[in-house]
């Protein structure tokens, strides 16, 4: 039996509606638990002593006058970790190539980035910890420093990592077509040299660990920040030296992620290690400096790229030519190349074109690791595509919408395959495209334009068109030799008064992952949303699963959840037979009550089938199954990601005098399958956008040319405040995926895909009759006048 | 030692309508004080240098940034966090406005972020949208995008004004 989700006034239609997250309420209280807020006994602090050079050589450490500290516990240094904790190289088999060295905990005798850990002080307080950390002494040699990425690869700049050859981490280019032939003979070609401004995730609450190694019981317990629990279970098992099954990672309440906290961080592994050590619960919290040092930094790239299009306006080719640079190492397990690999997967994705080449470098340099941060690739990828096609469209005097719907796949036309190789199973770009058109009134926003223009205001409209990845299989990462489990898994059971208890594999980091698994869980067994408790966040109780990133904890964990849900469904209704002396196929459940599926009338509440099952199964017939507990997993086979499409604009006000862009109102129709939750899809849009918007207008790591990071504080390095930013209009097309029962793709990351190139396409529209253009995010006020010749120097 | 070199200082206030005494480090922050010594974990510690508003708590009737205001000034203040203003009903309809609209996602700024709309809500009327973004530019969101904030507090705004029913 299926769910009939078209019929909307089926019984138990939760799936589809705007149920309240049943996490809110403690935290609107103040009672939400991160992992700071946790103490144990006997719980140290550990504080890291950080490398303030970008590359240097370690003579030796002295730790005197550290040790004298009142509250200083034990100092160690890369060596001690070592020996109970090995490296670990973070390259992918199907990446071909990839190569990075071996990375410890700490730095042994070399430090390669400014924030890599040297030294870890631990104390009875955070306190204590930072001002012993401040009294150690490293004698470090400065070393040469690679810190330009488009010179790193020169036979002048010196080579990183000697023992890897050179400074070259990765190299892909992938051609399809004949694309030198179609730029040779095209009606127009146009070429634009984008940058993409590294940056980063600012979670509100910094990475956060606390582990606890009890040598008696031979398990150690890590409380932490993540969204991979069984992924770092699975590291720190086995870097540790510890079995998988005495490895507990427990995740609470985590205060932001957006892909910051799924990735392996040496200092959070030296937190593990020293637990092993001391044989006591170690914390670390990361404070702000370190964030800006440490956590991983992403959207470093610069592209040369460029447009074939015929008199028509028809794309005829796109030929990309991508570089990044990943800082010093690739960071495990997920590794630093993806983001480049995605800009060559993702090129052009809206658009029906025959000829393509992208290319993308990935070399190394003197800075933070960077690496998967929402929307990955995404947002530059979609940048180059939208950028040419508008400048194209302006080039042959179309519309921006026009070119657009002359280029886009058409919606019947599924399954494709791109260019880039990149299956579609079905996607919706032109309905997408009529739904924004009609939402924001495009024609009365150029009348404004123009008429905003005569006054001479300049405002500009900006349209992009994009394609998201999510859902991911084993593809991914697991073919590449990740342990990262593409299954999820989840676990429902019925306690003995009805109520339902759902353990799931995917996490809960604010998107409302809890409050989706209710619904569908609800839904699938037949109960209120609200008797359905959700449990997440902990391998030693929810099935192994990949937990929550390439937004695919609706997709995926949600099938898993809708089919265990829907297997305890059954095993209720079998026992309900019995009892009742009933045709199974003749019962069903809802709101909690067995009833006759034909007439909807009242057989039995669930707990009254409790009662029977716990506490008098005597009174079955024996050899009766009485199965109130069901476990499924689930993982997606037929397609190796499910894409997700759709459109965003932006209009906003450029004040020439100052350079300052004022947003005015911001648009997005997404495609992400079936809902399951509108409200909490359309929330997840718009917290995406505004980091879309953040990277397009205010963030960006600034470094100087010995690798020293200039904007390490919240003061310096700037992101969306409430002030700045504008209503957002969301609109939905749904295009289930046929790979599921559920039809869910994921909604997590498309906001932050499109927003950065709307915003970029809009201001050029109003730069356009002053002749300026703008192709380097953030476009900052002095970017925006130095495009305008107010600036020169 | 001289009381101007104590390195620690009593302080007597009270904390959520209950009295606190304490002997506090002279270097603690408000924050650390109130997470560490009092157990009251719902404002948090992000940026630490008053930025970015989730240490946001209420003294004397104002918003403080508790990573910026030393324990040792809290000597007779009257001290609300999170915590009271949930326990005393204080601010129950602009939580539930949040809950509602989803104007939080991870939660971690939101203590803050309530301690500080409540302070414009104190002031009365009807805000226009960019004044409650303005009063909010000191809190800062990574996860809703602003938007669904403002809405519950223009909501409960107009509710205390009797413009809708709550």
């Amino acid at each position: 039996m299926t769910v009939q989700f078209g019929n909307p006034d089926r019984p138990n239609s939760y799936i589809g509606k705007t149920v309240p997250r049943p996490n809110a309420g403690r935290l609107v209280e103040g009672r939400g638990k991160y992992v700071d807020d946790i103490n144990l006994p006997r719980m140290v602090h550990v504080a890291f002593v950080r490398s303030p050079f970008a590359h240097a050589k370690i003579l030796g450490i002295d730790a005197k006058e550290a040790r004298l500290v009142k509250g200083v516990l034990r100092i160690f240094t890369g060596a001690d970790l070592a020996e109970v904790c090995t490296p670990w190289v973070a390259v992918l088999a199907h990446l071909k190539g990839l190569k990075s060295p071996p990375e410890h905990p700490m730095a042994l005798d070399r430090s390669c980035w400014v924030g890599e850990p040297v030294v870890a002080v631990v104390a009875t307080s955070r306190a204590a910890a930072e001002d012993g950390a401040a009294l150690v002494e490293v004698d470090y040699d400065p070393l040469p420093v690679v810190a330009d990425m488009m010179t790193a690869l020169d036979a002048s700049t010196p080579v990183l990592h000697p023992e890897i050859g050179d400074n070259l981490a990765f190299q892909r280019l992938h051609e399809e077509g004949d694309v030198d032939s179609i730029f040779a003979i095209a009606h127009k070609v146009v070429s634009a040299r984008f940058k993409t401004g590294r940056h980063t995730g600012v979670t509100l609450e910094p990475r956060s660990i606390l582990v606890d190694w009890n040598p008696a019981e031979g398990q150690m317990t890590a409380y932490h920040a993540t969204q991979a629990p069984h992924m770092m279970q699975t590291v720190l098992a086995k870097h540790l030296d510890v079995p998988e099954s005495r490895v507990r990672v427990i995740c609470g309440d985590v205060g932001g992620s957006y892909g910051i906290k799924v990735h392996v961080y040496p200092d959070e592994v030296a937190t593990a290690a020293i637990s092993k050590i001391m044989a006591r619960p170690v914390k670390f919290i990361a404070d702000r400096l370190e964030s800006f040092t440490t956590d991983i930094h992403a959207r470093d790239h610069e592209i040369e790229a460029k447009i074939a299009v015929d008199a028509n306006g028809k794309i005829l080719a796109f030929d990309v030519d991508d570089w990044t640079a990943i800082g010093a190492y690739s960071v495990y397990p997920r590794t630093s190349a993806i983001e480049g690999n995605q800009v060559v997967n993702l090129c052009g994705g809206p658009y029906d074109f025959a000829n393509y080449r992208a290319k993308t470098t990935v070399v190394f340099q003197n800075k933070t690791p960077t690496c998967q941060y929402r929307a990955v690739g995404h947002p530059i990828a979609v940048a180059v595509t939208e950028g040419l096609v508008d400048m194209a469209a302006a080039a042959l005097g179309l519309d921006p919408v026009e070119i657009r719907r002359r280029n886009m796949y058409a919606d019947d036309g599924y399954p494709i395959t791109s260019p880039a190789k990149m299956r579609f199973e079905g996607l919706s770009h032109h309905q997408s495209m009529d739904k924004l058109v009609e939402l924001m009134d495009y024609d009365a926003l150029r009348r404004d334009q123009a008429e905003a223009r005569a006054r001479g205001v300049h405002r500009g409209i900006g349209i992009a068109s994009f394609i998201e990845l999510t859902n991911p299989s084993p593809f991914m990462y697991g073919i590449g030799g990740a342990r990262i489990s593409a299954q999820d898994g989840c676990t429902v059971r019925m306690d003995p008064d009805g109520s339902i208890v759902a353990l799931s594999g995917v996490t809960e980091q604010g998107q409302g992952t809890e409050a989706m698994l209710s619904q569908i869980v609800a839904e699938g067994v037949g109960v209120l949303p609200s008797n359905v408790r959700v449990i997440t966040g902990d391998t030693q109780v929810t099935p192994y699963g990949g937990g929550t990133w390439a937004s695919r904890g609706a997709g995926i964990g949600g099938e898993a959840a809708l089919r265990s849900a829907r297997a305890l469904r059954d095993s209720i209704l079998e026992v309900a037979a019995a009892m009742l002396q009933a045709d199974q196929a003749s019962l069903d459940i809802r709101d909690g009550h067995i009833v006759d599926a034909e007439s909807g009338a009242g057989r039995m509440p669930l707990e009254e089938l409790g009662r029977i099952v716990y506490f008098r199964g005597d009174t079955l017939p024996e050899g009766l199954p009485r199965e109130l507990v069901q476990t499924r997993h689930y993982i997606t086979s037929e397609y190796p990601f499910a894409f997700t499409n759709g459109v965003q604009a932006s209009y906003l006000e450029v004040d020439v005098e100052t350079g300052i862009v004022k947003l005015l109102k911001h648009w997005c129709v997404e495609d992400c399958g079936r809902i399951i939750n509108p409200q909490l899809v359309d929330e997840q849009i718009r917290g995406g956008i505004v980091q879309g918007l953040g990277g397009a207008l205010f963030e960006e790591i600034h470094y100087d040319d010995e690798g020293q990071l200039l904007n390490g504080s919240m003061a310096d390095y700037l992101v969306p405040m409430a002030g700045e930013m504008p209503d957002m209009v969301v609109g939905h097309v749904e295009t289930p995926t046929k790979e599921s029962m559920l039809g869910a793709k994921g909604a997590g990351e498309a906001g932050t895909a499109g927003a950065p190139a709307a915003v970029m396409n809009a201001i050029n529209d109003a730069l356009r009759p002053l002749g300026a253009q703008v192709t380097q995010m953030p476009f900052t006020p002095e970017r925006i006048l130095r495009a305008l010749g107010a600036i020169e120097d | 030692m001289t009381k101007v070199f104590a390195d620690r200082i009593d302080i007597d206030l009270m904390v959520n309508g209950e009295p606190v005494e304490a002997r506090v480090p002279a270097g603690q922050h408000v924050i650390d004080f109130l997470r560490q010594e009092l157990g009251l974990t719902g404002a948090h510690a992000s940026c630490e240098h008053g930025v970015c508003g989730t240490c946001t708590v209420r003294v004397d009737g104002a918003s403080v940034r508790g990573c910026l205001m030393l324990a040792a000034q809290l000597d007779g203040a009257d001290v609300w966090t999170i915590e009271g203003l949930s326990d005393s009903e204080a601010i129950r309809d602009l939580q539930e406005a949040f809950i509602a609209r989803n104007a939080l996602q991870c939660g971690f700024c939101t203590p803050g972020m309530l301690v500080a709309a409540e302070e414009l809500l104190a002031q009365g009327g009807v805000p226009e949208r960019a004044a409650i973004r303005e009063h909010l530019s000191g809190n800062y969101c990574r996860c809703t995008g602003y938007e669904a904030i403002v809405d519950a507090v223009e909501t409960v705004a107009r509710q205390r004004a009797g413009q809708v029913q709550a």
